[in-house]
């Protein structure tokens, strides 16, 4: 089997990769360009720890192939922050104690943001499912969306 | 509502604990950096893989590894006749049996095989080259059909001496607690009830597989990172297993996915280490999800027999009850926490409580927070409360009545010192939610929940640098905010700002033996060494500022981060902070550090009161949460805002447990929801927000009050949810979960 050359951007780095051909875009992040920041919990696109948008569209990189990188944008949690200044949402989600053990906040974190650049003002039933698609076992979700609408509340008052 | 509802019922004052402070591993968790079991890789590494049986029970006749150790990139295949042979403990022996079957496979998913191959591919091609000559026997996955004559038979023999002669041999163990007289109880009665009750097992459900990665040199020393609730339970267990010397395997927990109890044994670790072994390569492993729920976990399914008799006034006058427990293939079910925990809330004259300890053809089960109660109180507080409606009585004032205090001889022995039930059950019916209006198929219910909570091994390092800042070593993965409650707890004893705190989980070569994070003991039991590291600290400080000042250590005092002369000969010196003292420490003694180890007593049990609205849809069963509110005794609330976190999280997992989750078995005991789809836990839609109110009821065993919080929180969601759908849709659910199809037919059966 012989693998295929991809060219694409990963949080606008322009990066070159060769994968084989039944290879996702997650193993590809984690295992051959070493951004182990999305995870993969499932491996099925069931609980969303592995969320990154591609051309700004939120998609399970477990459920897309490293191959259909070729040409696109594709955003990771590895690019959310600008250097040392986190995003509102990190800040947020921090602030709000909104993590507990940690794994699927990468995954939230990318869906989040995703929801308020499509949506800047959510209810918490929108919130709610919108993130529908991510799974957290410890939180209960509960400071997940309090934090996420008070991200969005500070997003809209500096904009 | 949930952010500010703390009530304080003690006094002290304190400066940090108690306060919200940021923790500090939350930006490496916000940014990706965090590394988890899956994120490390080693130079040379090797991908291992497990291959699983594909039956629920039959006998390995033979295993053929040769065309699978002859492909080219394959460097080591293993099976159980690898491992050394070494007399185990009964315990050990399981768990070892467990990672690669021996005689038999004892459940869909064992594992009898695994490789190391350089590359993912390569490995799963080899597991498909292995040849596995199975006879495939008869099964059993349900606890009462396991126990019925003539049922398959796991381990002949294989029961304890607590077991009646003539019983199912696929019981492993019988318990007993309680005191008074059962029938005379219930002859008081005004009314008894007799109720059986089934709940189906759940799995933790971390969101992070179980991974590792392996190292294990010629000259027997190794290294080991994993995601784990306990390395120092790993370095044991693949110790004894491997016949290595715990002092040369040095275990580094990785950042934790979750646990919940499910990560506080083994299942590839001891793998790796074989397969690092055979291949002097580095060797990592990640299991799947389907292996995940397959393999590990989950919790046991019960079957739980209840009598209660109560006076028509609302006082238990007799409490029985029954408990069957399958644990899957191997003993050791939470059936005796089950039988200790289900009457603990309440004071009673008569109470017994028998547990029976079953094997059956599913995975080996792992503790899964308050293993043991939650099922054991679903049913004890759905026939109270349906106790209390039979006979037209508000089921808080029920609970009252009849709830423990201090001074109460609790059903599984002790008496209890000061505890929190009745504050959580008075505070629950002061709560505005109580009188909440209800509209047309809705309906609330309320429960009790009970914790031991728990002390255990534990050793902490604190250590004062140069320049006065303090760093704490603690043996412990910090699961949900612990490294946050350690650094407050000693800043908040040294006197000095959280931020000049920093804790880190120690390596396995750092400190002695740990306990694993596991009975909510974390927050106490390293609390508690943490504080004692702190004041040794302190005691060589005031001794080395007694140095400085020419006087006796006794006339030194430590206050608000320094040492203070005290006492009529001490003098008038100025203070000496913590970092002056540090500065010149190289010239009074060298450096300053204090340390505790201990295995604490003291962990004071932990009582919780839910309260939870619902509507059924009567078209479909479909059972809604609107509101729900948990009333818990904290001790202390360290930081009030992982305490909520508990709180929140086990009322969750309380919630998918009685709606959703479950293992479905198909008639071959194959398991059929190996996965998140078809395996639903709640999802962010699916819920309300999780209000708490944290009560504080100082725990006299902790020098700051603490309690354990982390587990009694999923102990009452069953039954509060149970109790409400019954005030919903008039129908009295026994049986977990409460899927919309059952709560369907029980709608239409009425």
């Amino acid at each position: 089997m012989s693998k295929i050359h991809v060219t694409t951007k990963i949080n606008g780095d322009p990066t070159e990769f060769l994968c084989e051909p039944d290879e996702t875009l997650l193993d590809v992040l984690r295992d051959r360009l070493g951004m182990t920041g999305s995870k993969e919990g499932c491996g099925t696109g069931d609980c969303g720890a592995c969320s990154v948008t591609v051309n700004g569209r939120l998609v399970c990189s477990c459920l897309v192939l490293g191959a259909e990188a070729d040409g696109v944008e594709v955003a990771t949690i590895e690019g959310m922050a600008d250097g040392d200044q986190l995003h509102p949402l990190q800040r947020k989600f921090i602030e709000h104690a909104a993590l507990q053990c940690g794994i699927c906040t990468p995954g939230i974190l990318v869906a989040a943001k995703s929801l308020l650049e499509t949506n800047p003002n959510p209810t918490e039933e929108e919130t709610r499912y919108w993130l529908a698609g991510n799974l957290c076992r410890c939180t209960g979700y509960d400071k997940i969306i309090r934090a996420v609408m008070e991200a969005g509340k500070e997003m809209r008052e500096a904009s | 509502m949930a952010l500010d509802s703390k009530q304080v019922l003690d006094t002290r004052e304190f400066k940090v604990v108690g306060t919200r402070v940021l923790r500090p591993d939350g930006v490496d968790k916000v940014t990706g950096k965090a590394r988890f079991g899956a994120d490390i890789t080693a130079p040379g590494m090797l991908v291992g893989l497990v291959l699983r049986s594909p039956h629920a029970h039959a006998k390995i006749k033979s295993i053929d590894t040769s065309a699978a150790e002859a492909m080219d990139g394959v460097h080591a295949v293993v099976t159980a006749a690898d491992f050394p042979n070494i007399e185990l403990d009964d315990f050990t022996a399981d768990v070892r049996d467990n990672c690669l079957a021996g005689a038999k496979a004892l459940y869909d998913g064992h594992a009898v095989a695994a490789v190391a191959a350089s590359s993912n591919h390569i490995a799963k091609k080899a597991l498909k080259a292995i040849k596995v000559d199975y006879e495939v026997l008869d099964h059993v996955t349900d606890v009462d059909e396991a126990i019925k004559p003539g049922a398959p038979v796991l381990h002949e023999g294989g029961g304890n001496e607590s077991v009646p002669e003539g019983s199912s041999p696929n019981i492993m163990a019988r318990y007993e607690f309680g005191h008074g007289d059962i029938e005379a109880g219930l002859k008081k009665a005004d009314r008894v009830l007799e109720r059986s009750y089934k709940t189906e097992a759940t799995h933790q459900g971390y969101i992070e597989p179980h991974a590792c990665l392996a190292t294990m040199g010629p000259d027997g020393q190794a290294d080991l990172w994993c995601c784990t609730q306990g390395h120092y339970m790993v370095r044991n267990t693949c110790a004894a297993i491997l016949g290595l010397d715990q002092g040369q395997l040095r275990v580094t927990a990785s950042e934790i996915g979750g646990g919940f109890g499910g990560k506080t044994t083994v299942f590839l670790e001891p793998v790796a280490m074989m397969l690092a072994k055979k291949s002097s390569r580095p060797v990592k492993m990640v299991m799947t999800r389907s292996e995940v729920l397959r393999a590990t976990g989950p919790t046991a399914s019960s079957s739980v027999d209840i009598r209660i008799g109560m006076t028509k006034d609302g006082r238990i006058t007799a409490a029985a009850a029954e408990l069957r427990y399958q644990g899957g293939a191997y003993a050791g079910s939470p059936v005796e926490f089950g039988a200790m925990s289900a009457f603990a809330p309440y004071d009673l004259e008569n109470v017994q409580t028998i547990g029976w300890d079953v094997v059956t053809n599913r995975p080996k089960q792992a503790a899964y927070r308050a293993p043991g109660a939650p099922m054991a109180a679903f049913a004890v507080e759905s026939a109270i409360d349906e106790l209390a409606k039979g006979l037209g009585l508000d089921p808080l004032e029920v609970r009252l009545k009849n709830a423990a205090r201090e001074g109460t001889v609790a059903s599984y022995g002790p008496t209890y010192p000061a505890i929190g039930l009745e504050a959580t059950l008075r505070t629950a019916k002061d709560h505005p939610h109580w009188t909440a209006p209800l509209g047309e198929n809705q309906g609330r219910g309320v429960a009790c929940g009970f914790w031991f909570n728990f002390g255990g091994d534990t050793c902490v390092s604190l250590n004062i640098t140069p320049d006065g800042t303090v760093t704490v070593s603690e043996g412990n993965p910090d699961i949900g905010g612990s490294r946050a409650s350690m650094s407050m707890m000693a800043a908040e004893e040294l006197g000095i700002p959280y931020e000049k705190v920093r804790t880190i989980v120690a390596d396995t070569g750092s400190l002695g033996q740990n306990e694993v994070t596991d009975g909510s003991r974390v927050t106490f039991a390293v609390g508690l060494a943490t504080i004692e590291a702190a004041r040794a600290a302190k005691r060589e400080m005031c001794k080395r500022a007694a140095m400085v000042w020419g006087i006796e250590p006794e006339a030194v005092e430590w206050k608000d981060g320094a040492a203070h002369p005290a006492g009529p000969n001490a003098g008038t010196h100025p203070p000496m902070s913590l970092a002056e003292i540090a500065e010149i420490a190289s010239n009074t003694g060298g450096p300053i550090a204090g340390h505790h180890e201990a295995n604490p007593e003291g962990a004071g049990v932990s009582f919780a009161t839910h309260m939870v609205d619902t509507e059924v849809d009567p078209e479909t069963g479909a059972v809604k949460i609107l509101r729900y509110t948990v009333f818990q005794d904290a001790g202390k609330a360290v930081h009030p805002d992982y305490v909520e976190g508990q709180f929140q999280g086990g009322a969750v997992q309380g919630i998918g447990w009685a709606l959703n989750e479950e293992y479905i078995y198909g008639e071959d005991g194959v398991l059929q929801n190996a996965g998140f789809l078809d395996y639903r836990i709640p999802v962010a839609s699916d819920l309300p927000m999780i209000d708490t109110v944290i009560l504080e009821i100082p725990n006299p065993g902790h020098p700051y009050g603490v309690r354990g919080v982390g587990e009694t929180s999923i102990v009452p969601p069953l039954a509060a949810i149970a109790n409400s759908v019954s005030a919903a849709s008039g129908v009295r659910m026994t049986d977990l979960p409460m899927s919309p199809p059952k709560v369907l037919k029980a709608i239409q059966d009425q």
